[in-house]
């Protein structure tokens, strides 16, 4: 299928702001899924509040736009529901990690068949730029004018802790790597968590010594560095981009087809 | 036939009103007085392939059936005043969606963590009023077990007919009193099945287009129709619009198909009302004191009667108006500073014969308490 048969033209033009990286990141969702063969029908995208939630509309699935930080609870109650169904759930970082943060480790501990996709821009875009749970210590906000003294989360490090058996991280100037790494997350059976680092020039980028979104993916490009390479043992601020880990484990749905089995033989 | 007699808890009676309906998915938080609801859930609903999920809080709890009942399943949630709280934002978004769920909520004393353990009817306004914005909501209480079982029936009938949220508001008294429950054969109450759209695949489907009859008939999320679902202002296609007109016809909608319904909505029982010169009103555990009252006194020759309100929400105002009319005084019985009261003053023609006898300090509201009242209305003594 062509890309525009997965999107839905009467949505558009999107409210994206020019230079915004969540564009780029809706087109290696549209490839990925596209590769996956999985049918439009048996997609499900669910979404909470900001401005990668707006994703949802945009795209030609079964797509729910809920609540701020909500998503992956409403997401739970979908998949348990219809097992059968892909369940992709777009999230912002501070949708993600702040409002939605005990959403997020919860469903990576049971192991439900979930792709969250987690752009991160580390800065409330809709609302105007303040600081997120992912914004730099010293960085400058909205709501961080003189330096942010918060301590951000590392994303692969919470995922990983919480229980995700599927845990990667790419940036949106890498756009094969992210179209094969979504590819693997969503055909992985359990949790799966993909952060995509992703430029948002209006807001972050103006505040942070940052002329442009060229400037902010080129910064990507030198400041991150495939896992394990040489390079990260050389400079070790660099930060790691691939599969940290893709494993088979138990998946929730699966469990509880057997407490129904066990619930059957007791009546 | 022999009849099917259980002797149980109110919240037990909750549960087999639930199965009875057909609930498919229950998600919940663990907390005091529901509890009993969401564990015996777990160990029922997957006997009939039904699926029981605790979640992290009673947030996702709540959403976490709205997801599900998106893919066309039945659906219910049971907390207490705290965790209804926290409930509120995505009730919200149930009643913005139109997504059929039912809510139960076992009122226990508060504000704030309160009287875990003992009774109350503090969240009366909650139930109406916790979610934001201007909405309407339809919410239903019970007195006595069998009556539990059957308003469970009801919310979840009501929840399918109007595509909205059911608050189910027991309390603390009912939902631990064990007494009988005769269990209705299959067939014997009606049970609501989700109106689907007949629209066939290919074609385009409008899911928040209503009927003349105001019902949406819906098509499950994973079925043939792809749309959209938002907590935002939305067209009949559920794509988001800040259009002025969009979005007046549909908050018109939206409380219209409730409150243009109060009649068929509204569940009420009465007892020697129809030549009562003394009416009590109440509702819940309030009802059975309110009701060994009137018995009583009606055995002296007195006239009392009582109106028992099963629908709160929409308040059945023309009803509460009918029978206050005849009487010379009215008695509001409730469990709280008179958020009922007020409502029956509203409807009264004169809203200084209405009276309250309350009871807020976490004991049950007992005949004594309504008694005080009446003989202060009767000149004898304070």
């Amino acid at each position: 299928m062509a890309v525009k048969d997965y999107i839905r033209e009467r949505f558009f033009p999107h409210i994206w702001c020019p230079g915004c990286g969540h564009g780029t990141i809706m087109n290696c969702m549209i490839r990925a899924i596209e590769s996956t063969g999985i049918k439009k029908n048996d997609i499900v995208l669910v979404s909470g509040i900001g401005c990668s939630s707006r994703i949802c509309g945009y795209l030609d699935f079964h797509t729910l736009h809920t609540l701020h930080g909500r998503a992956l609870a409403f997401a739970t109650g979908v998949k348990l529901s219809r097992p059968e169904l892909t369940l992709i759930v777009p999230m912002g970082d501070g949708d993600a990690l702040a409002i939605g943060g005990n959403h997020l480790i919860h469903a990576a501990r049971r192991n439900i068949d979930i792709t969250a996709i987690i752009m991160n821009n580390s800065v409330y875009g809709m609302t105007g730029g303040q600081y997120s749970p992912t914004t730099g210590y010293g960085n400058f906000s909205a709501t961080a004018p003189y330096g942010n003294i918060d301590q951000s989360f590392d994303i692969v490090k919470l995922a990983l802790g919480a229980g995700a058996s599927f845990v990667a991280r790419t940036t949106t100037y890498h756009v094969t790597s992210t179209i094969e790494i979504l590819e693997k997350a969503i055909a992985h059976k359990g949790f799966s968590v993909v952060e995509i680092i992703s430029q948002c020039p209006v807001y972050f980028g103006r505040k942070n010594e940052f002329a442009s979104a060229v400037n902010m993916l080129k910064y990507y490009r030198t400041h991150t560095t495939p896992i394990g390479s040489k390079m990260k043992k050389k400079y070790p601020e660099l930060i790691e981009r691939g599969i940290f880990i893709q494993e088979e484990r138990p998946e929730y749905c699966s469990e509880y087809d057997k407490i129904i089995e066990k619930a059957h033989k007791e009546r | 036939m022999k009849k099917n007699i259980l002797f149980v808890q109110g919240n037990e009676a909750c549960v087999e009103g639930a199965l009875y309906a057909g609930l498919d998915f229950f998600a919940g938080y663990p907390i005091t007085p529901s509890t009993e609801i969401a564990e015996l859930l777990s160990y029922r609903l997957p006997q009939n392939g039904g699926k029981f999920i605790q979640m992290e809080d009673e947030i996702s709890s709540m959403c976490a059936i709205i997801g599900a009942s998106l893919t066309g399943k039945k659906v219910m949630t049971a907390t207490s005043g705290p965790g209804f709280s926290l409930k509120q934002e995505a009730i919200g978004f149930a009643v913005m969606t139109e997504t059929p769920c039912v809510v139960v909520n076992v009122q226990r004393g508060g504000p704030s963590t309160g009287l875990p353990t003992s009774g109350s009817q503090g969240d009366v306004m909650q139930a109406r009023w916790g979610t934001h914005g201007e909405h309407a909501i339809i919410t239903l209480t019970a007195s006595n077990n069998q009556d539990v079982f059957a308003m469970t029936v009801e919310a979840f009938n009501l929840s399918e007919t109007f595509r909205t949220p059911v608050i189910l508001l027991f309390d603390e008294v009912v939902a631990h009193t064990r007494e009988r429950l005769i269990m209705p054969e299959q067939g014997e109450i009606n049970v609501v099945e989700r109106l689907k759209t007949s629209v066939k695949g290919g074609t385009d489907y409008h899911p928040y287009l209503p009927r003349e009859d105001g019902r949406l008939p819906m098509s499950d999320f994973g079925g043939i129709h792809r749309f959209n679902v938002t907590g935002l202002m939305h067209d009949m296609w559920g794509f988001p619009s800040t259009n002025p007109k969009i979005v007046y016809g549909l908050m018109h909608h939206l409380v219209d198909k409730i409150q243009g319904h109060t009649e068929e909505i509204t569940r009420i029982k009465e007892f020697f009302v129809d030549d009562a010169d003394y009416l009590l009103i109440s509702y819940g555990s309030s009802a059975r004191t309110a009701l060994h009252v009137v018995r009583n006194r009606r055995a002296r020759g007195e006239k009392l009667g009582l109106l028992e309100l099963q629908t709160l929400w929409p308040f059945p105002v023309d009803a509460v108006k009918r029978r206050c009319a005849t009487a010379d005084y009215v008695i509001v019985v409730e469990m709280n500073m008179g958020q009922i009261l007020h409502e029956v003053k509203k409807a009264s023609d004169n809203p200084d014969k209405v009276f309250l006898a309350n009871q807020i300090n976490g004991s049950f509201i007992t005949p004594t308490d309504v008694l005080n009242i009446l003989r202060i209305i009767q000149g004898k003594g304070s």
